[in-house]
């Protein structure tokens, strides 16, 4: 056993642990962070969006130091059929403001420098090290944690669980159940890497600024799932990423879904004579408010993915972790500064200081959107990018068909393929979830 | 419709990087005699194909190509066809990128 005692070990170096380790040794505590990969991020993957107002808290002066790519001029939405899309772009100007709201990022490149502050800061990180167990004392408190090196049983007075969506201490020792099929989906993405200006040119973009495309419709076959293009400085990281349970049920293959959306009509342009450098997957939760764990125990919190803490309707994933291991440390940090133990009693308050930030505030407001998108995947994911996009089609094509007729048809084929009932009744469920 | 897919996912693992630990394999099936109907689906849902049918009709991994997303434990960990645990320290797949 390690002799050392610490005030926190913080499992994993991922945007919540980070977060967490530095808000920890900021305050002079004693602060021991594992990590099994060879280095922090390697075994992170995400699209990636950084959000600066949640890093901008912990690192006020991240723009000038941190692996930045482009900050976000423009955001594109895509409802695609097979061989069109319908979009809606916005593209401001106002994006170009001195501190950017948000960038494109590549995460084993960021959380090397983020980990790179969290060190300065003093805590001690201790790479290539799994964590095989939590420890517990007589009275089923946690102390501490077992890792795979020798002799590898380290104890603290509280344990920061931030080891993400497939973490396997918290479900081993049952503090929280295994994530469902229906409650995470699987992403799988490719780094393309081409020259900067053609990148520029093909996305109408000049210097650092960038441009994310958020694509839907059938390019996930009827799954409830997602599609992304976000444009880095030198490479493009695409994507797409659909339900567990849905990928179980229809036998559908990530990497088949990936190739389709890179050859749709659409995309392939923008990734045409690419270097493909990485291929990634990665779990995403989607279950949102309903599927949150317990946050805290007896010598323990949670944070981050780990947590289930992810909007999926506005993509927002790793600023829910940072601020959540932001949250976590400050409410350790209060518990200690009063001197008390780390107790469930005690630890509660990081539960009520999350209830009260947009965290939980905003994944309560969706709370009813997954299920269902889920039950009504074939209607949002399928039918109605069809619909839709004949509907364009009819509305641009000029053919001697008088409009009156056209609009006739439009209608016609929305209530055919989703009856007046069906139509009224999607539009109340959705508007009704998204209140 | 259910169409083969002719994308060669070894082609996109060789891009990756791995420690292979070997002799360790870090997930492991458990024997059978006739897959259940969880590890049939990983067959399909594994993004790296690390999983494959042999001679036999019984399910296989190889765990080299892992890219260590999970989906397989959430999948069959629950009926205990399958062991997940993450690679020992320092092993398994390094994203540059991630």
């Amino acid at each position: 056993m390690i002799e050392e005692r610490f005030d926190a070990i913080v499992v994993g170096a991922g945007m919540a642990g980070n977060a967490a380790a530095l808000t920890m040794a900021k305050r002079g505590m004693k602060v021991l962070q594992l990590e099994r990969g060879e280095y922090p991020g390697s075994k992170n993957v995400q699209g990636a969006i950084l959000y600066a107002d949640m890093l901008e808290k912990l690192i006020p002066e991240f723009r000038e130091e941190a692996p930045l790519e482009r900050h976000v001029i423009e955001q594109r939405f895509w409802m695609m059929d097979d061989r069109s899309h319908v979009g809606m772009h916005y593209r401001s100007d106002e994006f170009n403001e001195e501190r950017p709201n948000r960038y494109t990022i590549i995460r084993a490149q960021f959380d090397k420098w983020f980990s790179s502050k969290v060190r300065e800061a003093g805590a001690t990180l201790l790479c290539e090290t799994t964590v095989t167990e939590l420890v517990r004392d007589e009275r089923e408190r946690i102390v501490g944690v077992r890792t795979d090196r020798r002799d590898g049983e380290i104890h603290a007075d509280v344990v920061v669980l931030a080891e993400g969506v497939n973490g396997l201490l918290g479900t081993r020792a049952g503090l929280r159940a295994r994530p469902r099929p229906d409650n995470v989906a699987l992403a799988v993405k490719e780094m393309h890497f081409l020259p900067r200006e053609t990148i520029e040119a093909r996305f109408n973009l000049k210097g650092d600024e960038g441009v994310v495309i958020e694509a839907a419709g059938t390019i996930s076959r009827g799954m409830t799932g997602m599609g992304f293009i976000y444009a880095n400085k030198e490479c493009i990281s695409l994507g797409i990423g659909c339900l567990v349970a849905d990928f179980q049920r229809t036998g559908q293959t990530p990497y088949g879904l990936l190739d389709q959306f890179k050859s749709h009509p659409s995309v392939a342009p923008l990734v045409a004579g690419t270097e493909v450098k990485e291929y990634s997957a990665h779990l995403i939760p989607e279950g949102g408010y309903k599927s949150i764990p317990q946050l805290y125990g007896e010598g323990w919190v949670v944070v981050g993915d780990a947590a289930q803490l992810n909007n999926a309707i506005h993509r927002e994933g790793s600023n829910l972790a940072m601020t959540s291991g932001r949250i976590a440390a400050e409410a350790i940090g209060l518990v200690k500064s009063r001197g008390e133990p780390m107790s469930a009693a005690n630890l509660s308050i990081y539960k009520k200081m999350l209830d009260d930030s947009f965290v939980i505030k905003d994944l309560k407001k969706y709370k009813d959107l997954p299920p269902l998108m889920h039950t009504q995947s074939q209607n949002f994911f399928l039918t109605y990018p069809q619909l839709i996009s004949k509907a364009m089609q009819n509305f641009v094509r000029v053919d001697g068909t008088p409009k009156a007729e056209k609009e006739k048809a439009t209608l016609k084929s929305f209530v055919k393929a989703r009856s007046w009932a069906g139509l009224f009744g999607d539009a109340c469920r959705f508007a009704r979830a998204w209140r | 419709m259910n169409v083969e897919s002719p994308v060669r996912v070894e082609d996109k693992l060789y891009y990756n990087r791995y420690l292979v630990d070997i002799g360790h394999p870090h997930v492991k099936v458990r024997a059978h005699t006739t897959p259940s109907p969880q590890l049939l689906a990983l067959l399909k849902a594994c993004p790296a194909r690390c999983y494959e049918l042999n001679d036999n009709g019984q399910v296989e991994i190889t765990v080299d190509g892992c890219i260590e997303c999970g989906t397989c434990r959430v999948i069959a960990e629950p009926t205990g066809d399958i062991e997940w645990s993450h690679p020992r320290g320092g092993y398994g797949v390094q994203f540059k990128f991630g």
